[in-house]
């Protein structure tokens, strides 16, 4: 039972609270015109989240909605998705929430391949807290917790997630709406747990961490667009590509190796490998750096193969009888 | 041993005994062979009355070993009998067991009726056609050692044969060895000399009706879905595995046909959000683990309060703190479980009492969760969940409906507002995802009187606080008064919680039967209590609190009541015994 709604009828009545020039309105207005192209309804969503600048999130969403604690919102929505596989549930997180406090559960939560949708808005830097360092800081990066630089070597995020054997993972910039609803759009059809990680602005705290990828002068040069079925390309003519051998990505300049020899990416391979190896192009992203769609891979979801066992069970067993279960260990009668 | 002796409990049930277990092993896998620290006990008690306990000391002790029986000798009955294990006792176990000379020979055991079986010789001349051969073979003497049990207690043999049968039936040698082994064990009672006389356990007169025998753990997983069937709603179960409360998740983990979705997390953690994204979704959500685990949770437990969503919390109590005493039994997780969050987040704290109580304190515990949409805490400790005792079923056709109508409509003229309480029980409606209209958001924020808004406000913050205590506290006018089982003239009542339960009552029909008088009640609601209790306890003289730990229930009453109760602790990591309970209780009446 779909209607037709526009973006205001996926708004909340709260007023959003986040700092003026924050890229997470830039995101959630890409969300809520997705919502409302997708079609479904607004009642079977629903989003949650732990803490964190982003996790405010769900309170704007006109959805079912969870504001959790840190780091958990991948074990609840794991919970509510196997609860309720009728539901569309999306994770919205950041960087200190899901890789940091919530490590654990984002794994296992994309190794299980419960059918939950997880926005990680990566900003580089503890934001609601007030500028620390985070997991996806640069080593060396001045923080007030960090004065005299971090000493943490920090996470990729997409490699991750690829090593923890998630379905699809994918990554965007919060700046580029059109290509965050093509990533979004390719989530939401994946069946099972996917991962989006999405450059976020903050401008209060780490102004510019993407400037690399968002900046009109180096955007061009360091943007790498993966499309499935095509060679690796990009630079503002295309002139740059990408080859893998021995496992590791080199960029290469087309006019000398020609085309042929490039890396053609497929996200449908069964084996994360490549993408693995894309993921490694950039540590951060301050040069040449891959986003798109990494890897989307058809398997079955935990819910799904769970309910199975349930019908199974009860084709072969009959639905449960409770007489049945509390003598099902013996039992005798006293006259 | 646990398997032997879980048989001759489920010999004796089907024979009609009433009886209680106590099994007792340690927290190693495979601890280290002849140490006292490796021994592993199954302690029955079966008898042709009504009892409560697995007893103080047995009139028979079974010791494989040398360590064995020196762990376990001191418990024997002056004049007890011992079936000993004599091809174990060489010289080098006997030392490793600490004894300085062979204790089967150097008079040790001269009190004691010893009834020496060369059980390790015996089990490979009865094995010895089956074709098993190596390590497997001495695998059997625990089946020769319940053979001879069985014709001692004249148990009936088929249910234990037709038992091997269904458990080892896949692998054609073992099933024989162990058949032949029992069946050895049961001849040589027969035929030999030795055995002078048997003990004859007649069945027990209990109430009519259909028994079954169960232990805590079982109990509580069926109390789950039965409460599910109760409450009309589908039974999630989010658990990681931890001692001694895995066998809950096994147990539901198999009724896949009742529908019970069983989740097992990457932690503990995750096993609470789990549960609480489940109980979003309008499921039955439960999470079970122990004391370790319960403190990982208490993070999530205050999420579910703040977020007044209905959540069953199980903690099967053990040794603490830290890993402490892992497969040994406490009861000092109760203060965690009132008190152990952050922030003012009472909850309402239940207890089972002994295997038999487990499954309708289970559905109470729902029943609980539900209506006043909380997170529960229901406490069992190792005792009740690895014991064992015949339960008489409840009419399962008569079960209580405890289901609670989802919200569908909106609550006001324009809006839908999530925390509107019912003015009787201070609850919030429960609107689940999938219902049109109702979208609201809830979190960990502090909500907003009625709209469930994030409010930062400091008096709505401090009217939200006393809403979740009261709502809390009111429950004590849904559940019952505490019964008193008294005897006009007693001065003292001892008050328990938990597993004592069998023990004091076992130890009050002792006090009793020694012609004095004594009073007894037991505490199923720890939070909040029973409205009659204050006047209860204030009307004895003394009240004395057994508990297996250093005092949690006596602090709690002298705090709520004022009241000088009398402490009684023990935190060895087993029960108390009935003598222990008794000598206390004669003490306080002579004092």
């Amino acid at each position: 039972m779909t209607e037709t709604t526009t973006r205001q009828d996926w708004q909340s009545n709260q007023e959003v609270r986040w700092c003026p020039g924050c890229g997470d309105y830039t995101i959630l207005a890409s969300v809520q015109n997705f919502m409302a192209d997708l079609g479904v309804a607004r009642e079977n969503t629903v989003f949650v989240s732990g803490i964190g600048c982003s996790s405010r999130f769900p309170y704007y969403m006109n959805t079912y909605g969870m504001h959790s604690i840190h780091g958990r919102a991948p074990a609840i929505a794991s919970g509510l998705a196997v609860a309720r596989p009728d539901l569309s549930v999306w994770v919205v997180t950041g960087d200190g929430d899901a890789l940091s406090i919530g490590g654990n559960h984002l794994i296992h939560a994309m190794r299980r391949n419960v059918n939950i949708k997880v926005l990680l808005f990566n900003n580089q830097i503890y934001g609601l807290t007030k500028g620390q360092y985070s997991p996806t800081s640069e080593k060396g990066k001045r923080t007030k917790s960090s004065p005299m630089g971090s000493v943490d070597t920090p996470f990729n995020p997409v490699s991750l997630a690829l090593g923890a054997e998630a379905s699809f993972v994918a990554r965007t910039i919060d700046m580029d709406r059109d290509h965050t609803v093509a990533m979004l759009e390719a989530a939401s059809q994946h069946q099972g747990s996917a991962f989006i990680e999405i450059y976020q602005n903050c401008n209060v705290f780490n102004d510019k961490a993407f400037e690399a990828l968002t900046g009109k002068e180096e955007r061009s040069e360091n943007r790498i667009n993966l499309e499935h079925g095509k060679p690796v390309t990009f630079g503002p003519n295309d002139e740059h590509g990408v080859m893998i051998f021995d496992g590791t990505p080199h960029i290469v300049e087309v006019a000398e190796v020609g085309l042929a020899s490039l890396h053609v990416h497929d996200a449908h391979a069964e084996s994360p490998a490549a993408a693995f190896a894309l993921s490694r192009l950039a540590h951060g992203p301050f040069g040449p750096t891959p986003i798109g769609v990494f890897r989307d891979v058809p398997r079955s979801t935990y819910e799904a193969d769970l309910d199975r066992q349930i019908l199974d069970a009860q084709t072969s067993r009959g639905p449960g009888n409770l007489q049945d279960l509390v003598t099902s260990s013996g039992s005798w009668v006293v006259e | 041993m646990q398997l032997a002796g879980a048989r001759f409990t489920e010999a004796s049930a089907i024979f009609g005994n009433d009886l209680s277990t106590f099994p007792s092993y340690p927290a190693e896998i495979r601890a280290p062979a002849d140490t006292l620290g490796g021994v592993s006990t199954f302690q029955v008690h079966i008898a042709d009355r009504d009892i409560l306990t697995p007893g103080d000391h047995p009139d028979v002790l079974v010791a494989m070993n040398p360590a064995a029986l020196k762990a376990n000798l001191a418990d024997l009955q002056p004049a007890g009998t011992l079936v000993v294990n004599t091809d174990a006792f060489t010289e080098r176990r006997w030392t490793k067991a600490g004894y300085t000379a062979n204790p089967l020979e150097d008079g040790t055991l001269d009190a004691f009726t010893v009834l020496p079986v060369p059980m390790e010789e015996l089990t490979k001349k009865a094995v010895e056609e089956t074709g098993l051969k190596g390590r497997g073979v001495l695998r059997s003497k625990n089946f020769l050692a319940l053979g001879v049990l069985a014709w001692m207690y004249g148990r009936p043999v088929e249910p234990t044969i037709k038992w091997i049968e269904s458990k080892f039936g896949s692998t054609p040698e073992v099933l024989a060895a162990n058949t032949n082994a029992f069946k050895a064990g049961y001849n040589l009672g027969i035929t030999t000399e030795v055995f002078r006389h048997t003990y004859e356990v007649k069945p027990a007169k209990m109430e009519p009706g259909t028994y079954a025998n169960v232990t805590g753990n079982q109990a509580v997983a069926w109390g789950i879905i039965a409460a599910g069937q109760a409450a009309k709603l589908p039974v999630f179960y989010a658990s990681y595995p931890i001692t001694p409360a895995s066998d809950i998740l096994h147990e539901l983990a198999r009724r896949r046909n009742f529908g019970v979705r069983t989740f097992q997390a990457e932690d503990e953690i995750g096993a609470a959000g789990a549960a609480l994204g489940a109980a979003f979704g309008g499921h039955l959500a439960v999470t079970g683990t122990s004391g370790p685990g319960l403190a990982l949770k208490s993070e999530t437990i205050s999420l579910a309060l703040m977020t007044e969503l209905p959540m069953l919390i199980v903690d099967v109590q053990r040794g603490g703190p830290s890993t402490g005493l892992p497969t040994k039994t406490e009861q000092s997780d109760l203060l965690m479980a009132l008190y152990g969050r952050h922030g003012e987040s009472p909850l309402p704290v239940v207890a089972v009492g002994s295997p038999s109580d487990a499954f309708e304190t289970t559905i109470e515990a729902v029943r609980i969760a539900l209506k006043y949409m909380t997170p529960v805490i229901l406490l069992s400790d190792g005792y009740i969940a690895n014991g064992a005792e015949p339960w008489r079923l409840p009419d399962l056709e008569a079960l209580p409906d405890i289901s609670v109508p989802f919200q569908t409509e909106l609550n006001s003229p324009d809006r839908y507002l999530p925390y509107l309480r019912d003015p009787a029980t201070l609850s919030r409606p429960w609107a689940i995802p999938g219902t049109a209209g109702l979208q609201h958001r809830i979190g960990g924020l502090e909500k907003v009187d009625g709209t469930g808004a994030v409010g930062y406000d400091g008096p709505n913050h401090e009217l939200m606080t006393d809403y979740r205590e009261r709502k809390i506290a009111g429950i004590a006018d849904d559940i019952p008064d505490i019964e008193v089982d008294g005897e006009e003239g007693a001065t003292v009542l001892v008050l328990g919680w938990g597993s004592t339960s069998s023990a004091i009552h076992a130890a009050v029909r002792m006090v009793r039967h020694q012609g004095a008088k004594v009073a007894r009640a037991h505490l199923r609601h720890l939070n909040p209590f029973p409205r009659n209790l204050g006047e209860v306890l204030g009307s004895y003289q003394k009240v004395l609190v057994p508990e297996l730990n250093r005092g949690q229930l006596w602090r709690l009453l002298r705090a709520e009541y004022l009241l000088d109760c009398t402490r009684f602790s023990k935190v060895q990591g087993e029960p108390f015994k009935t003598g222990e309970i008794r000598d206390k209780i004669l003490e306080l009446i002579e004092a």
